[in-house]
């Protein structure tokens, strides 16, 4: 069984909210939209939005590691906020494993973001359906856009390409050899509700500097003569050595 | 989480509504046994009514949460998996059952189904009634479990939710009871005013069981979990949207640790000690006043309650909100 | 095939358009889809070569920009009798508009041309406004570039040929080691992005030296924090330390630099510390290649590039008793000083990391050479089977070169680049047509005064190149002919001009007044400039006469920014959607290592309102003044409109060259040169807005040395010469200036309040000098430096009306160690003063733990004035956001070289933004909790778009029916 998530290469995101606002504008004039913003124009402005990035530091100055993580729907395998729901607007799909919203069931009563762990579901304030990631499923089998396209927005324009997109069962995947061998990681394993979105860890490339490395044989400095010489005029062994 | 006042309302209302329902009908069964004399008159009909116009503010106000009113009725559909479905199916049987209940006892229309010489348990306002009994259970069974499932809201996901709710709603609803029977039946005033306290009394115990219990929480989720990375020192420095979104609406109380605070001892001397001292004046003096006042500050002490118990739940989705 | 939906496949009202993007100075291909008109996505174009299909958040957005209300729609004048300032405007017609102009241009330029001033912002058509004010006849003309990152082009090409930015880069593809200072996000954005996580996906090595670990440092696999100003004094210690281990590549710098060429030691002689020349001439040759080596198995001087084996170090006597050093030498002995423990003391560095660092680089440049099997010639006609490289790379923004030791730090940068042989080799700096060029490029400014006549175009290029003193636009005082003071012995190699000084300057009536400042997409009010309070009052303030100090204000835009209030005239701009453009080898182009390529916006939208794009401004302006470039002799106008304009120009009657490069010639058969292509728009249109020029393998490295690149580029007319570009180790074009400092260089000399200034700062050799700002204030009571940042989601102060975008930075912070707020005794997230000796802000403070702790810092341009850009008067933006620009003075305070001289470089007169020492305090109890400054309201003009109290927003009609999200 297929089940379509997001890969995400926290070793390589530079935090450019790239993800987030070519979501949004795929998705408010798609099929999910429109994604309301309010006080667009004024104070606090605020909107619906599928995905976010958001900004940690992680140690003390100066082992400081800044760490861009953006957020969207994990589609989950056993997602919490489909069986709360009391519509039945909330549901995973059997094909793709993608979680939904039938906006024309929902009845706005929030119930499944309180079940969601990750905050991963906002209500649309003017619509007042409850909005969320559908992995731009509008976007993936849409036969009339060419086949490399037929991916989520966020994923076709991330610059550092940190977002892979594919099928998490299928063992030769781009998604599952990335997971595998790059350590990716579910978020809150806790609560097992087994998301299908992994994270990829930082990972350092560090240099070893062996001493004798700098220590070369064609130093250029030997043919400039600016190695150290020494002195034949100092005092030397056999100066006072009695063989 | 932010305490969403629609449902503060549904769920004292409907309560208090339930509770007062169960008053009647322990009132019948005990009189059905000859422990007591039944009421004369439309003392049933009337209660009950008010019983159901407890219900149907609560519904009005649970409307008052909803997106979109005019599907509610949508909301039956999955009662197999969701809790809140249940609520929405036990909530009308109840308040039809009730709606019965006080009909029947209004029109006087009580045959006995098994015989004019059987039992008054065979009456039919008394089977009815019975039914209403396992709804009104049911609906606080449902409405405390859509909270007390949620399993990784921990101050929410323990036995004590649902019997909390269920406490409440009955001590609130023999309050009343007992406050409306001052005026309309004044020698069961003691049988409520005495079960009144004890329920106030038993909800106390368990309120403070959960109360306790919260403060020792052990939340399982913590940023490093949140994110992944493990470290002692993590520290949020944007949230992606600095003018707010739902998720810093939804899951936050907005207030401070001192005004979370005192609302817990607002409720707590609101809910139990004023309640149960006024009772116990009220009994003692005859007063229909004090013991319309007891139930008055009851019912605001749950408000206090009930946004405390929203308040208090700290969702895990918080942690990716460290700078409200 | 330029889409690849075809029409069949897509849904009715849905059309699909490529252009380039503008929400930066990225330029990257863009395919922007519509429905019923309006726009429904914008995807980054998977067909174009610079951003290979990805784009970024403010790409994404463009959206949120077209349809912003900020948008200007109308032409304005100010009412009769309204201040500046109070933005009170009437519609105008773009008739009256031009006959405004034309009037009073008409009459400056054929009384004192020098009295009109052409400056502009981010504007990607520099080669057209540099025209335009070229025929004007006037000098007073710049972009951007002083208050940008001049230093980092001047500082590179005056010492390798090429820059970082639009003109080279580090070549990540095959780098193993990658050190990045300071560097914002928005330049080449997008291509850095894909690039930087490639090489760290391939495995490379990734340091980041920079006070602030935020953006593409937060990705290196090692930040090195260190302080503001000192990047100088750290690059010099790795140099001394990678000098002092023999890590240098002494074969690179031998045959492609003058790190061997002699140099004159006698202090006596004219010549002194200029390089040894050999007595025979290259008869006529221009450039006279006729440097000289010292032999070291034979003992005497002989001419470079020859099969002598050259000494790098030692001194050495010429046979007429010169003393001479060849350039290396000196360079030995300037660093031998600049030991990495007195590194350490300036940067914050540990010593042991900085030679660690240069190790790093040293061993990995040393043993981990690169060997491609390309064949190719060098300039002295030998063979080599290889292209080898050296796989260390650099990158740099403004964290060096916005500060008035910028020059220096970058000369000190390219040599640490040119010492690790990595200039145009794989895996190190590579170059980007039309670059490298020579050191310096041919490009001159008029030299005198009297070249600016009536109506007549200049004689010489408004910007330029100057190669020594005689260069200069002095006159004959020697004194400056520009407005901002350019090329004068103040900021001689101001390349780029110095528009932070132009309205301060044309206030103060120094060095004259002018009469109308054009202004075009530069926001000179607000985060433009420094000083901000200050020159909003010039820009308002009246003579004794109660005439405005500066006469006639022109600005054009497309948006209500804070400049648009200072308007006596205010003409709308198209946004990039709506407007054709080039992207020009004539100008910046967005050319790949493997060759020239440019690009073109063609639009995808109708113009809104009455918004004009400011190219047909200029043209239409150019036409109606009878410029020569734009009229036929007999004062007919030549062209059209401005894509007729592209099409038809050519540099000189027959050259061949104009703006684009691609689908040249008559039927589009020829690039780079040919005679104009009446369907090359269509050509370019079908190829994804973008034309791209491979050059052949063997031109693809090496290329300042290159003799078939060098011959190639000569062909097309890219570059004049074939003479190779040696490295300049040891700049002669400094020492030149030095020597007329001290009287020793025939020609122009320096007036003598400036002889020591430019005798100390135009050392032939990098060296480290305290920023002049922190030189000049106390320190004891400012101690900490004060920056910005460029956040990824925002183009400086452009997005803050665009809807999405500024829900993610609604208003900044000022971060800060949490060590700073125990100091001065304040908590995270409390309201602060942050203070500099020219002004104060009061502003939210954040802790971090990624900023050095002697550092404050924020993200630029998030701050607005109060109604500006259309947002409600309590938006974010001006009650919690703020300009750092308030604590930064556009002038240094009067000291010993003069009473006015720019907050700049001394060399280049970069505006030296981050120079600015401040200190911090808790705001007292009781005070308002809003960012100070404020500023009054600034109301909307006539014809903005309404504001909108919430969006939903859908491109186009919904269709019927939508299923997906359906159950099924």
């Amino acid at each position: 069984m297929t089940q379509l998530a997001l890969v995400i290469d926290l070793n390589v995101c530079v935090g450019c909210h790239a993800c987030v606002t070519n979501c949004k504008q795929w998705n408010t004039s798609g099929e999910a939209g429109p994604l309301v913003d309010e006080n667009p124009y004024g104070k606090d402005p605020t909107g619906t939005f599928f995905n976010r990035v958001q900004t940690f530091e992680v140690g003390e100055f100066p082992h400081t590691e800044t760490v861009h993580f953006p957020k969207s729907c994990l589609h989950c395998e056993d997602p919490p906020c489909v069986p709360v729901c009391p519509t039945g607007a909330s549901y995973k799909r059997e094909e793709d494993g993608i979680v939904l919203v039938d906006y024309d069931k929902c009845i706005g009563c929030k119930y499944c973001a309180w079940a969601c762990p990750y905050g991963a579901r906002e209500i649309d304030e003017k619509q007042k359906v409850m909005k969320k990631c559908t992995l731009c499923v509008d976007r993936i089998y849409d036969e009339s856009l060419p086949e490399p396209e037929r991916k989520p927005a966020c994923v076709l324009a991330c610059p550092t390409s940190a977002r892979l997109f594919g099928d998490v069962h299928d063992p030769e995947s781009e998604v599952s050899i990335a997971i595998r061998e790059q350590g990716g990681y579910p978020l809150m394993p806790e609560w097992g509700t087994q998301p299908s979105n992994h994270y990829l860890p930082r990972r350092k490339t560090k240099m070893k500097i062996h001493k004798d490395e700098l220590v070369r044989v064609d130093n250029p400095l030997k043919k400039d003569g600016h190695l150290p010489k020494v002195d034949e005029n100092e005092s030397f062994l056999e100066d006072s050595a009695s063989w | 989480m932010h305490p969403a006042f629609s449902v503060i309302f549904l769920t004292t209302l409907i309560g208090a509504g339930q509770g007062l329902f169960l008053a009647l009908m322990t009132v019948q069964a005990y009189a059905d046994i000859g422990a007591l004399a039944l009421p004369e008159g439309s003392y049933f009909g009337t209660n009950s009514m008010i019983a159901l116009a407890l219900l149907v503010a609560g519904l009005i106000a649970s409307f008052f949460h909803l997106g979109h009113p005019e599907r509610a009725w949508r909301s039956a559909a999955m009662w197999r998996t969701s809790w809140l479905s249940r609520e929405v199916i036990a909530l009308p049987i109840f308040m039809g059952l009730v709606f019965v209940y006080g009909l029947l006892h209004y029109l006087g229309y009580n045959p006995n189904l098994f015989g004019e010489n059987a039992p008054p348990q065979g009456e039919l306002t008394y089977l009815v009634g019975l039914l209403g009994v396992v709804a009104a259970f049911a609906l606080f069974i449902c409405t405390g479990m859509i909270y007390g499932c949620l399993k990784f809201l921990q101050e929410w996901n323990t036995p004590l939710t649902p019997i909390n709710y269920t406490l409440f709603g009955i001590a609130s609803g023999f309050t009343l009871a007992t406050a409306l029977t001052a005026w309309m039946a004044p020698t069961l005033v003691n049988f409520y005013g005495g079960w009144a306290i004890a329920f106030t009394v038993l909800a106390f115990i368990t309120r403070s069981a959960s109360l306790i219990r919260n403060q020792r929480i052990k939340h399982r989720s913590t940023l490093a979990t949140a994110i992944g990375v493990r470290h002692a020192q993590i520290q949020q420095k944007a949230q992606g949207a600095m003018g707010g979104s739902f998720n810093t609406r939804e899951f936050f109380h907005g207030k401070t640790a001192a005004f979370l605070k005192s609302i817990k001892w607002v409720f707590l001397v609101l809910v139990f000690p004023v309640p149960v001292l006024l009772l116990a004046l009220g009994l003692q003096n005859n007063s229909a006043t004090l013991l319309g006042l007891a139930f008055a500050i009851q019912y605001v002490g749950l408000l206090a309650e009930r946004w405390f118990f929203f308040a208090q739940a700290k969702h895990p989705q918080n942690l990716y909100y460290q700078t409200i | 095939m330029s889409n690849n939906n075809t029409a069949s496949t897509l849904e009715k009202g849905v059309e699909v358009k490529n252009t380039t993007c503008y929400m930066c100075a990225c330029r990257c291909g863009i395919r922007v889809t519509l429905r019923d008109g309006e726009i429904r996505y914008i995807q980054g174009n998977p067909d174009h070569p610079l951003n290979k299909g990805v784009i970024c958040a403010k790409g994404s957005s463009g959206i949120m920009k077209q349809y912003s209300p900020a948008r200007l729609t109308k032409p304005l004048k100010r009412r009769e009798g309204a201040e500046r300032g109070a933005a009170d405007f009437e519609v105008i017609s773009w008739d009256e508009a031009f006959d405004i102009m034309e009037t009073r241009l008409r009459h400056l330029r054929a009384t004192d041309p020098k009295k009109f001033a052409l400056f502009t912002g981010r504007d990607q058509m520099q080669a057209l406004t540099g025209l335009f004010a070229k025929n004007f006849g006037t000098p007073n003309y710049a972009a951007h570039g002083g208050f940008c990152s001049v230093n980092m082009a001047a500082g590179m090409i005056y010492t390798i040929g090429g820059s970082f930015w639009e003109f080279g880069g580090p070549d990540l593809e095959r780098s193993k080691l990658f050190i990045m200072f300071g560097t914002a996000e928005d330049h080449h954005s997008n291509p850095l992005k894909i690039e930087l996580a490639n090489f760290k996906r391939n495995g490379g090595r990734f340091i980041s030296i920079n006070p602030i670990r935020t953006g593409y440092s937060a990705i290196a696999d090692e930040w090195v924090p260190i302080k503001p100003g000192t990047d100088g004094a750290l690059i010099l210690a790795i140099i001394h330390e990678i000098i002092k281990t023999g890590l240098y590549d002494r074969d690179f710098l031998t045959q492609y630099s003058n790190a061997a060429q002699l140099v004159n030691q006698d202090p006596d002689s004219d010549d002194f510390g200029m390089l040894v020349r050999g007595l025979e001439f290259d008869e006529g040759k221009i450039h006279p290649h006729d440097e000289m080596w010292w032999d070291r198995k034979n003992g005497k001087a002989v001419q470079t590039h020859t099969e002598a084996e050259p000494a790098l170090m030692g001194e050495f006597t010429l046979e007429d008793g010169t003393p001479v050093k060849p350039s290396f030498q000196l360079l030995v002995e300037r660093v031998k000083d600049y030991t990495p423990e007195w590194a350490e003391d300036i940067t914050g560095v540990p010593a042991e990391t900085i030679r660690r660092l240069a190790h790093e680089m040293g061993i990995t440049a040393r043993d981990e050479k690169i060997e491609l099997p390309i064949a190719w010639t060098d300039a002295w006609g030998k063979e080599h089977e290889s292209v080898t490289g050296n796989p260390v790379s650099f990158h740099a923004m403004r964290g060096l070169a916005a500060h008035s030791n910028g020059f220096q730090s970058i000369r000190a940068l390219s040599i640490l680049m040119s010492i690790l042989g990595t200039i145009d080799r794989p895996g190190g700096f590579r170059h980007k047509a039309p670059f490298p060029r020579p050191i310096p490029p041919c490009p001159k400014t008029p030299n005198n005064a009297q070249d600016i006549k009536p109506n007549t175009p200049l004689a010489g290029m408004p910007l330029g190149w100057p190669a020594d003193p005689n260069d200069l636009f002095v006159d004959d005082d020697g004194e400056a002919v520009r407005l901002d003071k350019a090329f004068s012995w103040e900021y001689p190699l101001s390349v780029h001009g110095m528009m932070h000084n132009a309205i301060t300057n044309a206030w103060r009536g120094d060095p004259y007044h002018i009469d109308t400042l054009m202004i075009f997409m530069a926001n000179m009010a607000w985060n433009s400039t420094m000083n901000t309070v200050e020159v909003r009052k010039m820009l308002n303030d009246k003579d004794e006469n109660g005439e405005y100090k500066i006469p006639f204000i022109i600005v054009c835009d497309a948006f209500q920014s804070e400049m648009v209030a200072f308007a006596d005239l205010v003409l709308p701009d198209t946004t990039y959607l709506e407007r054709h453009d080039v992207m020009s080898m004539l100008d910046r182009p967005i050319s790949e290592f493997d060759g020239p390529a440019d690009s073109v916006r063609i639009p995808v939208l109708p113009p809104t309102g009455e918004c004009k794009p400011f190219q047909e401004v200029l043209i239409e302006l150019g036409s109606r003044l009878g410029f020569p470039a734009f009229t036929h002799p007999d004062g007919t106008r030549k062209f059209r409109d401005y894509p007729d304009f592209i099409t038809n120009f050519e540099t000189e009657p027959g050259s061949g060259i104009g703006f684009l490069a691609g689908w040249r010639g008559k039927g589009g058969e020829k690039s780079l040169r040919g005679e104009p292509n009446p369907k090359q728009w269509e050509m370019y249109e079908k190829n994804n807005c973008v034309f791209h020029y491979e050059l052949p393998k063997s031109y693809q490295y090496m290329r300042n040395w290159n003799q078939g690149y060098l011959e190639w580029a000569q062909y097309h007319r890219l570059t004049r010469y074939t003479d190779p570009i040696n490295i300049h180790i040891y700049s002669e074009v400094l020492q030149k200036f030095r020597l007329a400092a001290q009287g020793k260089y025939g020609g122009k000399q320096p007036p003598d309040r400036l002889r020591e200034r430019i005798e100390t700062y135009f050392d032939p050799l990098p060296f480290y000098y305290e920023p002049l700002e922190g030189q000049l204030s106390d320190k004891h009571k400012y101690p900490l430096n004060a920056v910005t940042q460029r956040p990824m989601a925002m183009y400086h102060s452009w997005d803050s009306q665009n809807a999405w975008l500024r829900q993610i930075h609604a208003h900044n912070y000022l971060y800060m160690s949490p060590k700073v707020g125990a100091a001065g005794g304040f908590d995270d997230g409390d309201w602060v003063w942050v203070e500099s000796m020219h002004g104060k802000v009061r502003c939210l403070c954040r802790f971090s733990e990624a900023v050095e702790p002697g550092t404050v810092w924020t993200w630029n341009a998030i701050g607005k004035a109060r109604g500006a850009w259309n947002l409600t008067p309590d938006a974010n933006e001006s009650q919690q956001g703020f300009l750092l620009n308030h604590l930064i003075s556009e002038e240094l305070p009067a000291h010993g070289h003069g009473e006015h001289l720019s907050n700049s470089d001394p060399i280049t007169g970069q505006a030296a933004w981050y120079d600015v020492q401040v200190r911090v305090y808790k705001a007292a109890p009781g005070e308002k909790e809003e960012s100070s400054p404020q500023f009054d309201n600034m109301l909307p003009v006539p014809g903005q778009p309404e504001r909108k109290s919430w969006l939903a927003y859908f491109a186009g009609k919904r269709p019927g029916k939508l299923n997906i999200g359906k159950r099924k």
